[in-house]
């Protein structure tokens, strides 16, 4: 402002703020600039004068001390002796965990909704309309309660699978579903298990390796190989074998009534799975609409001349629409991506341990340490947040169309 | 730069007014009505009534209070909170005190910078189960998934006392008491676990409370008494002392009934005489009118008027006195003199 009313500028009058649209947007930029700035200034003095008041300080030194309380759903191990730092841990962990499991699913669900958007068939069109318009149109808040509310109320108890004749049981043996959440068998590994695994992932690189030599030859001698009968071969064989031969390292541990609840086996919760889908659901409707807008965004000469060279309309999708939909598609799916993982944060209305259920209330709660904690949680969601969009941006670029 | 200096001062001149005075007794004063936190809803304790009207024991200290100081019983906000918002509401001055069952602790009375005024319930911390289940005895609840309120002292008290006795569960977290009732009465727990008097009051509400047994281990300490804000002593004591008048007016036989009676001209045991205002001016020392103890009882009876009225066993949550009787009762309470 002091450059704006320099004496030197002869013919500058300070009417000329307002008046002159030379000066004007500078006057209106520097005005909000000075409220911003006396706004942040304001709110801060005035959380400090009041910690003072209140002989409150920052202290970090509550994340060293015990938790005291125990956590339902621990990807690490963590007992109530353990810190508060490592149930930050924790929930930060579960908070990732249901971060990633939605974002794969609305993916999911989106794009498979967003290209039967598109279908011919009348019937199916609608529905997907229906489903985008109920889904995208209600909070995710009430999906999430309803999903958990159903699941809680609409499932047996464990104690429903007790006794002679039991009101409920077991899936073909091995699954038992609950209004606790599902138990499905889990994996046991005993010595030898990574070989079978290596010798897994070997097959799968084969495979490939297989394709791309039948592709070739193809194109080099025009001699076609049998493609499907060898990759399944190659896909159960060699495991199958050495899963034999090594004496069967890798077994499977089912879930077992046993007092109160299932034991063994693996469970996943209601909570996380009420989290889940809502988050799935609710986010694919928006993504079913970007993949609707980016194939729609691809002009339809681009499909009527790849159908005009006699590719089948499968393939059209595949090699021609979809990659350069892709790149209209994924801008907004950063976004989305993002949505998922903030309202991953609703995690406590239906009990899962999230990062903000744990660091963000019951260490919030018990320790009293408000403002840290929350400065804690802004940093951490802010990271994550720009973790996702920086993957996504690189990825874009990847995509993108090069001008040439 | 004069508008910068305008703005500074500007921000200045509302920073000064932002921060929430010491003297809440003034605020309350001025605000001619008490900012009372209690809970969500919890009956017998702090419930409304089909009318709106709040109702319970804790809110029959906030009515004392609000009697004490505005010499009105329905002058009171009454502000539900959570567990977790709870302390929130106080630090930050939304609330002028709170009653909420809130169990006295070391950390609470000092690192979250409150002030605990006294008792009005000496609680424990207890376990309910489905009678079908079969369960006597919280030792006996290895594995089981138990429902707890969040941001409480009983959510470390569960932790310590399975680890204690070796045996696991598996907590469901939950925010009020109305959803760990809805869990429990859904089967998505097993057992719930709070203050015992909680979970008579919550099995009370239930439509066949008959199949749910509390198991006989109480596992915790919890006094439960209101609090107000550290630094404050002049609130802090207004608050401590109309508890104390109530728990005195027991002792002393002065109830909703007689008080107008005894107050009308000083009566021969001079104790009461102090309490009521008709002998020394005791109000005037703490701020207020020389009635104020007299508005205070007469607000909602002594303390154990509105025990047997709202938690007692003439009620269906049915709570016997123990270890809430008067001292001369064998109980634990017992009121510093008046003088
Ligand atoms: N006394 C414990 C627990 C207090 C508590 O949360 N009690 C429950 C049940 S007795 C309650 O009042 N719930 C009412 C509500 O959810 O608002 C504490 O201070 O941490």
């Amino acid at each position: 402002m002091t450059t704006l009313s320099d004496p030197t500028q002869e013919s500058f009058r300070l009417s000329m703020l307002l008046n002159d649209t030379r000066y004007r947007s500078i006057t209106f930029q520097a005005i909000a600039l000075i409220l911003l700035v006396a706004a942040i200034w304001y709110l801060m003095s005035n959380l400090f004068a009041n910690l003072e008041e209140q002989g409150l300080n920052i202290s970090y030194s509550f994340l060293g001390s015990t938790a005291g309380y125990d956590i339902n759903q621990t990807l690490i191990p963590y007992s109530s002796q353990s810190t508060n730092l490592r149930a930050a841990f924790v929930g930060v962990l579960n908070t990732l965990l249901v971060a990633v499991l939605a974002c794969v699913m609305a993916t999911i669900f989106g794009v498979i909704a967003g290209v039967l958007r598109l279908s011919n068939n009348w019937l199916v069109r609608k529905l997907m309309a229906v489903y985008v318009e109920i889904f995208r149109n209600i909070p995710v808040l009430i999906w999430i309660l309803i999903i958990y509310f159903i699941m809680t109320a609409a499932m047996p108890a464990p104690s429903a699978f007790r006794g002679d004749e039991p009101a409920a049981s077991m899936i073909l043996g091995s699954f038992a579903f609950t209004n606790r959440g599902v138990y499905i068998p889990s994996p046991v590994l005993e010595p030898g298990w990574m070989i079978v695994v290596a010798t897994f992932v070997a097959s799968i690189i084969g495979i490939v390796a297989y394709r791309r030599y039948s592709t070739k030859l193809l194109y080099d001698t025009g001699r076609l190989l049998p493609r499907f009968w060898p990759s399944v071969a190659i896909f159960f064989i060699p495991t199958l074998l050495v899963f034999f031969l090594m004496g069967r390292p890798i077994s499977l541990d089912y879930p077992a009534l046993a007092g109160f609840n299932f034991r063994g086996g693996l469970q996943i919760g209601a909570p996380l799975i009420a989290l889940w889908f809502a988050l799935s659901i609710y986010t694919g409707a928006f993504i079913a609409e970007n993949v609707r807008a980016g194939i729609q965004a691809v002009s339809r000469g681009q499909s009527e001349a790849a159908a005009a060279l006699g590719l089948r309309p499968g393939r059209i999708m595949n090699l021609v629409v979809l990659p350069q939909a892709l790149r209209v598609i994924i801008p907004p799916l950063i976004s989305q991506y993002l949505n998922i993982t903030k309202n991953s944060s609703l995690a406590i209305l239906v009990g899962y341990a999230d990062i903000t259920a744990t660091l963000g209330g019951i260490t919030l709660n018990q320790t009293g340490r408000a403002i840290e904690c929350v400065l804690l949680l802004m940093l951490f969601y802010l990271t994550i947040s720009l973790i996702i969009s920086l993957i996504l941006n690189v990825y874009n670029s990847a995509v993108r169309l090069r001008e040439r | 730069m004069k508008q910068s200096v305008f703005f500074g001062a500007l921000t200045g001149a509302v920073l000064v007014g932002g921060i929430a005075g010491a003297a809440t007794l003034d605020d309350v004063k001025a605000r001619g009505k008490l900012n009372c936190g209690v809970t969500t809803g919890l009956v017998g304790f702090a419930a409304p009534d089909a009318n709106g009207n709040w109702e319970g024991f804790d809110v029959a200290v906030c009515r004392a209070v609000a009697a004490a100081v505005l010499g009105d019983p329905n002058a009171v906000e009454f502000v539900p909170t959570t567990g977790k918002t709870r302390f929130t509401a106080l630090a930050s001055g939304e609330i002028d005190m709170l009653a909420r069952n809130t169990t006295w602790t070391f950390s609470r009375d000092t690192d979250l910078k409150f002030d605990f005024v006294g008792i009005n319930y000496y609680d424990g911390q207890g376990f309910i189960v489905p009678k079908a289940l079969g369960v006597t005895s919280a030792k006996d609840l290895d594995g089981a998934t138990v429902c707890i309120q969040t941001g409480t002292t009983t959510e470390l008290n569960l932790a310590d006392y399975f680890r204690a006795n070796n045996i696991s569960y598996e907590p469901v977290p939950i925010e009020t008491n109305a959803e760990g009732q809805q869990q429990y009465l859904a089967g998505a727990c097993d057992a719930y676990t709070t203050d015992a008097s909680g979970l008579a009051a919550t099995r009370a509400t239930f439509e066949t409370p008959s199949d749910h047994v509390i198991l006989p281990e109480i596992i915790s300490k919890e006094p439960l008494g209101p609090l107000v804000r550290h630094g404050d002593n002049d609130w802090g004591d207004i608050v401590m002392w109309t508890l104390n008048a109530l728990i005195a007016a027991e002792e002393y036989g002065v109830t909703s009934a007689n008080v107008e009676e005894l107050s009308a001209a000083a009566g021969d045991n001079p104790e009461v005489n102090r309490l009521l205002g008709t002998e020394d001016n005791l109000g005037a020392m703490i701020g207020l009118d020389a009635t104020w103890a007299k508005d205070a009882i007469a607000a909602g009876g002594n303390y154990g008027e509105i025990f047997e009225k709202n938690i007692g066993e003439s009620t269906p949550i049915g709570l016997a006195r123990g270890l809430n009787a008067q001292w001369t009762e064998g109980g634990l309470l017992y009121a510093p003199p008046f003088r």
